[in-house]
């Protein structure tokens, strides 16, 4: 019951995602593109509206269902590994038309050859930890 | 949401190879629910609130696309030149959705996060790494667009 809420929170990102057609794999072509307002029109408005729920999230304390007040651990300070690690995540990106959250909702939409790429993407995970002290960070 | 690739890792036993994987995966369990939301979330959307219609693309990109040789673009979510099993059970067609998938898990860890994490958490709590990993992320997006998609097809 207590993990209720977190399967509303995905169903409703999975629904918001293929009504906005943000898991399509055309969307992103026509965005790297730059031929349409479509994308930057979604995620611009998810960081703004990101933005100032943190802001009020922060000026008022909020705490969260769990009571505890809700910290976002600030990110590690480093180039080399955002850089580089988003650069790999792009190419894959732009070839699979989805990123981590799409891959899930495209196989609830009954494309199940997307198991292929999410499978591919476990495995890109488990080369990353094994290799991963020996990458620049 | 790409944080549930390494859980899955976790839960697959990959902390024997790696202490990247030993970790309490038990405590994700809420973020692996919103994945099952996501999926159902997909499955509701097109089977009760969708009316097929196409996705209305710049006419440019089609014929960029149909150039590419891509056909009925637009139609559906994804186009059958890579996803339909036609296309998928061939050397090439195998070959594009694992490279793409491996890419994305690779690289997402790597970066310490996805288009959520980074491009839409990160940039509204105004973190500077994700403004460099969203910089990537375009790179690599751009690279893969305009120079290799048109030597793939």
């Amino acid at each position: 019951m207590k993990l209720l809420k977190f399967l509303l929170v995905g169903i409703f990102f999975g629904i918001v995602l293929v009504k906005s057609e943000a898991v399509s794999w055309y969307r992103i072509y026509e965005m790297f593109k730059f031929q349409s307002f479509h994308m930057y029109g979604i995620i611009g408005s998810a960081v703004i509206l990101g933005a100032i729920s943190i802001w009020v999230l922060k000026k008022a304390k909020l705490k969260s269902t769990e009571g505890k007040e809700i910290y976002l651990p600030p990110k590690d300070k480093s180039f080399v590994r955002y850089i580089l690690g988003g650069s790999i995540f792009g190419l894959g990106w732009a070839l699979a038309g989805a990123c981590p959250g799409p891959m899930y909702i495209l196989l609830g939409t009954g494309v199940f050859s997307m198991l292929i790429v999410i499978g591919a993407a476990i495995l890109g995970t488990f080369a990353y930890g094994f290799v991963r002290s020996r990458l620049p960070h | 949401m790409s944080s549930n690739l390494r859980t899955l890792c976790s839960i697959g036993g990959a902390g024997k190879y790696a202490d990247f994987f030993r970790f309490d995966w038990k405590a994700q369990r809420w973020n692996l629910t919103v994945v099952l939301g996501a999926i159902i979330g997909g499955f509701i959307s097109v089977q009760f609130l969708s009316d097929g219609s196409e996705i209305v693309l710049n006419p440019e990109t089609i014929s960029d696309l149909n150039q590419l040789g891509f056909e009925n673009v637009g139609a559906t979510l994804l186009p059958s030149e890579i996803y339909a099993w036609d296309n998928v059970l061939s050397l090439k067609g195998m070959a594009i959705l694992i490279v793409a998938g491996f890419l994305v898990g690779f690289g997402t860890r790597y970066a310490g996060g996805c288009t959520s994490g980074h491009a839409i958490t990160g940039l509204s709590n105004l973190q500077l790494p994700s403004l460099i990993a969203v910089v990537g992320f375009f790179l690599g997006g751009l690279v893969m667009t305009h120079f290799l998609l048109p030597l793939i097809f």
